[in-house]
């Protein structure tokens, strides 16, 4: 039994190295992946194109201005004379927000009268709105009781403060949310593709006829064609992993050991749905289309970039049946938050039921296809 | 060679049939093979070769009947039959991108075989199939003749006792097509029992025995010799002098509607009138003699194809 395993993996390995197409798909993949998401994919929106138009150019004035820029929401790309030259300012695409202090802002301050500035704001894009919408609001506040004070000529506590304490990734920064969800899409999408176009391959090519009357038993084959796969998932996982604390700067504060593990489960049931698919292709590319499919929903619905909480109910309950969603969530838990099995038993449990049924699902239909 | 009479069967098949859906593809088959011989299973495309084959190799189980390989139930004693059964598929199916000797060497392994008992075979087989000198070669890289060659290799590398072949020459050039036949008549000198099929007549002349499968269905067993004695009627061969391909249809056809010819076939510029006796022909040398110039008409001995053609009418 073992030595027909070993000269399974030693032949998938030789056959791994030859092809420069699956190479590229192991190795240039999951580093793009990083790349494009850590980089690219940016939620958190700071440095908003901003232009101002100040008809009031006074003291007053320009301090909200530079109150504004000093938030580090607004880059003021320019100047403008009026609302109107604001407005075309964002038809144009120039800024995103406009700050319209009109003429009578100075003397209404002064006169401790409720002062008005106009936000134009661009809200074809909904994040960079609502990011520009609450900055300059809570500006505004901050601002106002400023103002009051100066004019009362004593200082004024605000009746309410809130004291923020933004927990697990205090920087907000977006990377830390990304990175780790990455790997479990990196580990998804490469252990489907992988394991369905190494056993298409066979099937394609007629070498799985020529297995079938060997002594080989479709046990072993299964576990010879998917070990070179666990490897190498492994390997990618690592990648990520020192990719991630090394240049993203992520820390990793839970146990590496209970991360492994986790992956371990999510990986036999990624394993178990590439040879799923593999017994209904007969070719690569239907294999490829087939991954492709159940790719989609991986992307956008559990949680991977955006909050399953605001998905409505029916998606929400679909993301339940996709085990990536709670391997995600096992993820973020160790690597963020450093949380423990404790925490995470039943998304543990959640990946070891799915690795037990779409293993043994796969394996009875693999058995079946050798027919 | 053929096979002593008390020779043990090697392979045999009682009411073996194969349903695939509506179609039977292999219809209840009486088939022995005896030990030591070259049986040659000759049918035209789908006739149920490589179904039959694909049963006595274990690839597929048969829908009814049964088929014993040396002894073992095909279906029950699959894991045993594995050890002593070579099988090559029609199609090439080894590992294009490894090399010869990777083949080899993972063939090997998958077998069991301890490095010590497969070594000097392998040498020996890769020698005498010819491929001692492309052993680091891609398996892909081989041509078609080099390429059955290293699929009978690896198929020979755990010592079996009887080898399956699924048209081993199909697509093969002439050259390679009699080295590949060296190796079959070595191979049964050292005492492997070979059952191949193939679509040409010409090579079933080269079996020790043939068996005709038509439909499914086995309509003729024996050798050669054999095969061509047991036609009853008398082929009288009529050679046609600057016929053109369109005179040499019309010929068969007047022949096939002349009274007493029970069939008529072309072979190249001659055509091959199949009756009772000899002069039987006469009137259909007279009907063509009236358009047509007649270089000979005479009785000849019936070649495999004759006796194919007579009892899959």
């Amino acid at each position: 039994m073992v030595e027909r395993i070993r000269a399974l993996v030693i032949k998938e390995f030789i056959q791994i190295i030859r092809d420069p197409r699956t190479l590229i798909i192991i190795l240039v993949q999951p580093i793009m992946m990083l790349f494009l998401f850590g980089y690219a994919i940016n939620t958190t929106v700071d440095h908003i194109a901003t232009v101002v138009a100040d008809e009031t150019r006074d003291q007053r004035s320009r301090d909200f201005v530079r109150a504004a820029v000093n938030t580090g929401y607004f880059d003021v790309v320019a100047d403008v004379p009026d609302a109107r030259a604001a407005r075309a300012a964002i038809d144009s695409g120039e800024a995103k927000v406009a700050f319209v202090i009109p003429p009578t802002f100075g003397a209404d301050t002064l006169a401790g009268q409720p002062a008005q500035v106009q936000a134009l704001i661009d809200g074809s894009d909904p994040n960079v709105a609502q990011t520009a919408l609450l900055t300059a609001s809570t500006l505004a506040q901050v601002r106002g009781v400023q103002l009051m004070a100066q004019s009362l000529g004593r200082s004024v506590n605000p009746p309410l403060d809130l004291r923020p304490n933004i927990l697990y990734n205090p920087g907000l920064l977006s990377v830390n949310f990304m990175i780790p969800g990455l790997i479990g899409v990196v580990l998804q999408v490469q252990a489907v593709l992988l394991t369905s176009f190494a056993v298409v391959r066979e099937r394609e090519r007629g070498t799985l006829e020529q297995l079938v009357v060997t002594p080989i038993r479709p046990v072993e084959l299964i576990i010879g064609k998917l070990l070179p796969y666990v490897f190498i998932a492994f390997a990618q996982v690592g990648l990520c992993l020192i990719i991630g604390t090394l240049w993203f700067r992520v820390p990793i504060n839970g146990s590496l050991l209970l991360l492994l593990l986790m992956s371990l489960l999510f990986l036999i049931g990624a394993l178990g749905l590439g040879l799923l698919i593999s017994t209904i292709s007969r070719t690569q590319g239907q294999a490829m289309q087939t991954t492709m499919f159940t790719v989609m929903p991986t992307f956008l619905i559990t949680g991977f970039m955006f909050p399953r909480e605001s998905m409505p109910q029916v998606i929400r309950l679909l993301s339940y049946i996709l085990p990536l969603t709670y391997y995600l969530q096992v993820l973020r838990g160790i690597i963020l938050k450093g949380v423990g099995l404790e925490y995470l038993y039943g998304q543990a449990l959640a990946l070891l039921i799915f690795a037990v049924i779409i293993a043994t699902l796969s394996v009875v239909r693999f058995h079946r296809s050798l027919e | 060679m053929a096979a002593s009479p008390d020779a043990l069967p090697t392979v045999a098949t009682h009411a073996l049939t194969k349903r695939f859906d509506a179609l039977t593809a292999v219809d209840q088959l009486d088939l022995t093979v005896t030990q030591g011989e070259i049986f040659g299973l000759v049918g035209p495309d789908g006739a149920g070769k490589t179904t039959t084959l694909r049963m006595l190799a274990g690839v597929i189980a048969p829908s009814d009947g049964t088929a014993e390989v040396l002894g073992l139930d095909v279906v029950r004693d699959a894991a045993a039959l594995r050890e002593r059964v070579g099988y090559v598929a029609q199609r090439f199916a080894l590992y294009g991108d490894l090399t010869v000797a990777e083949n080899i060497r993972f063939f090997a392994n998958v077998y069991g075989l301890r490095r010590a008992a497969w070594t000097a075979w392998a040498d020996e087989i890769l020698t005498f199939s010819g491929l001692a000198d492309f052993q680091r070669r891609l398996a892909a890289d081989l041509s078609g003749g080099m390429k059955q060659k290293l699929a009978l290799s690896c198929a020979l590398i755990h010592h079996p006792q009887v080898l399956i072949l699924d048209e081993p020459t199909a697509g093969v050039d002439p050259v390679s097509r009699r080295d590949l036949w060296r190796i079959l008549y070595r191979l049964q000198a050292d005492g492997f029992t070979v059952l191949l099929s193939t679509a040409y007549l010409d090579e079933a002349e080269r079996c020790n025995r043939v068996g005709f499968l038509v439909r499914g269905r086995l309509t003729a067993v024996g050798t050669p010799d054999e095969l061509r004695r047991r036609l009853p009627e008398t082929i009288v061969e009529i050679t046609l002098r600057d016929a053109s391909p369109a005179d040499l249809r019309h010929a068969r056809d007047l022949a096939l509607r002349t009274p007493a010819v029970r069939g008529a076939q072309l072979f190249g510029d001659r055509l091959h009138v199949l009756v009772g006796e000899a002069s039987q022909a006469d009137g259909v040398v007279r009907a063509l003699g009236s358009g047509l110039t007649i270089q000979a008409a005479q009785p000849v001995e019936a070649t495999l194809e004759d006796v194919f053609l007579a009892v899959s009418r």
